[in-house]
């Protein structure tokens, strides 16, 4: 189901975020990219140099807006500041989704700029998935929430995180973001397995699906995106893409980021499991 | 404890300084114990106790925001040197935390703090601030708004006295010390340092700032623009800024004019001469501007519709 509600029935490959150390490459090379996917905050601003160049990738690229503080999870209601200057980018980029984190990361107005893992929680689903209705109304397009990774998890949690993951999107009636890195990462630091997670979302409702790299330290691992994708992560996205079909795929690589050719290449990978699932179906 | 109980207690303890050895602190500000506050929400599990998985989050948060602010303020940064720059921008972090969706905005309350929190910035107070505007308004010329550019001749012909616009990113400031100059230096300083040792740098940035300090407050009229979409500094006369400043504030031409040149004895001839030439080239820099953007007025519409 490559095509579906939650991604605006598109039909994407794979693609790559869009980071400045590319931007010169992108612009006099001009690659083939099926798409790449944008941090929304860092072109929700007046003018200059980000516009300027986000304009000219828009000349010659499909576009997704990936956002990093829309705080689903988060008390208060949204941010109108935040969701006029979202829309006007919305309308610039004619994004055919959105995605944001599943997630909160303020709290009465101060923001933490981090996703801060959500208590797994009946009344925390009822009221993200409510934040997420209003955002959607606003904006007027389809969302889809990505799974974080997480470092801590709460007493309080009455659910697994995908039975939670499950719970908001089916209130919010949105799509996923099927961050198969993230859910390696939270696997190792609370001790599920991932396949687990992986069978136990939704599949007709993903809509894009993130891969990346990660860190290892001696009792954790940390979301760095400062790697390759490693061979477990690629046997997840594999099973994703087992289960919901040929989808939308990105690789995020933020730091340490390598040549264009190599982050691209490496995001090519995925081509492979994809032509596999094709001849095993 | 429902949701907003474990959000606010939460936010607190990443929020919370960390200690000289970058780990969490073992009390809260109101003195419990921090191991009980987060076993009280917070699952251990066989690697990590409740306090070390709080103290992950604790520590990303504070390298976050440290890192933002010194990347943002180098040229403060080099005047006050290093380590009293995370003294400083732990204690602004703590008064004047993130109120924004955006890690742009998180030096925008910096200078209006540090007048209140002189003690971080001096001898060198004066210096300081002044660093502390340009820096800020490089940010905001960077992606300030821009509208399309006007001819100043097209508005002349049908307007002998017309108003002129400026351009929203364009960032005037009365200085009284060469930052412009100074924060140049520095940054040359940084990346010819990536060739040497970072104890050579910080010694080459110390003696560049202890030169500029040395020297007499020079006042300076700058304005801060963008050519291509990359900042520059110009500066100009106290006439010229004068005159922008009137520009700015909505002043007619002729007004402008007044209010640039006041108390000066000039011949009419001349002072037209210097109006023009000042035209010439801020209309070539492309200075003067229209209405709103498309942009903009799409985000006013909707600010009127909600």
């Amino acid at each position: 189901m490559p095509a579906n509600p939650f991604n605006g029935f598109t039909d994407f490959g794979v693609g790559i975020g869009l980071r400045v150390p590319h931007f010169q490459h992108i612009l006099s090379e001009k690659p083939v990219v099926s798409w790449f996917e944008i941090i929304s905050e860092n072109y929700m601003i007046d003018g200059g140099r980000p516009l300027h160049v986000l304009d000219q990738i828009l000349e010659r690229y499909r576009v997704v807006q990936h956002g990093v503080s829309m705080y689903f999870g988060s008390p208060e209601p949204p941010n109108r500041e935040h969701l006029k200057r979202l829309k006007a980018l919305v309308k610039r980029t004619k994004t055919p989704w959105l995605t944001d984190h599943l997630c909160w990361g303020s709290v009465d107005g101060t923001y933490s700029h981090d996703l801060l893992p959500m208590p797994y929680t009946f009344e925390a689903a009822r009221l993200t998935a409510q934040k997420i209705r209003e955002v959607r109304d606003f904006l007027e397009i389809p969302i889809a929430v990505e799974n974080v990774s997480s470092y801590a998890e709460f007493h309080v949690s009455e659910m697994t995180e995908w039975e939670f993951l499950t719970e908001v999107v089916e209130l919010a009636d949105c799509g996923i973001l099927l961050d198969v890195n993230n859910i390696y990462v939270s696997s190792r630091n609370h001790n599920f397995n991932p396949h687990d997670y992986v069978n136990g979302v939704p599949a007709e409702r993903v809509a894009q699906i993130h891969i990346a790299g990660h860190s290892k330290f001696e009792k954790y691992i940390l979301d760095t995106h400062d790697h390759p994708v490693i061979d477990p992560v690629w046997k997840l996205y594999a099973r994703a893409i087992e289960r919901a079909g040929r989808t939308a795929t990105l690789l995020e690589w933020d730091d340490k980021i390598p040549s264009f050719e190599e982050v691209h290449n490496e995001a090519l990978k995925a081509n492979q499991f994809i032509a596999e699932m094709a001849v095993a179906s | 404890m429902n949701l907003l109980d474990i959000q606010h207690r939460m936010l607190e303890a990443v929020m919370q300084p960390l200690t000289p050895g970058e780990q969490m602190q073992p009390r809260t500000r109101d003195g419990r114990s921090m191991h009980e506050v987060a076993g009280e929400f917070i699952k251990p599990n066989d690697r990590l106790s409740s306090f070390e998985r709080l103290e992950i989050y604790n520590r990303q948060y504070w390298f976050r925001v440290l890192a933002s602010l010194e990347e943002d303020f180098r040229g403060l940064r080099a005047i006050i040197g290093p380590r009293r720059f995370e003294v400083l921008s732990k204690a602004y972090l703590v008064d004047c935390p993130s109120e924004s969706f955006t890690l742009r905005n998180l030096g925008s309350r910096l200078e209006w703090w540090l007048r209140s929190h002189p003690e971080h910035i001096q001898p060198r107070a004066a210096l300081a601030l002044d660093m502390v505007r340009l820096e800020w308004a490089e940010i905001e010329a960077f992606d300030g708004a821009a509208e399309p550019v006007l001819v100043p001749g097209d508005v002349l012909a049908s307007d002998p006295d017309p108003q002129f616009t400026l351009q929203p990113y364009l960032q005037l400031l009365s200085l009284r010390y060469p930052v412009d100059d100074l924060l140049v230096a520095i940054r040359k300083d940084d990346s010819d340092g990536e060739m040497a040792s970072n104890a050579i740098s910080e010694r080459q940035k110390q003696t560049r700032v202890r030169k500029v300090a040395r020297q007499k407050p020079q006042a300076v009229c700058l304005v801060v623009h963008r050519v291509d979409y990359s900042v520059y500094f110009k500066r100009v006369e106290p006439e010229a800024f004068k005159f922008l400043h009137a520009l700015r504030e909505g002043k007619s031409l002729s007004a402008a004019v007044v209010l640039a040149f006041q108390g000066h004895d000039i011949q009419e001839s001349r002072l037209l001469g210097i109006v023009r030439g000042w035209f010439e080239n801020w209309s070539s820099l492309g200075w003067f501007c229209r209405s709103e953007s498309p942009n903009q007025e799409f985000i006013s519409s909707l600010g009127r519709q909600s």
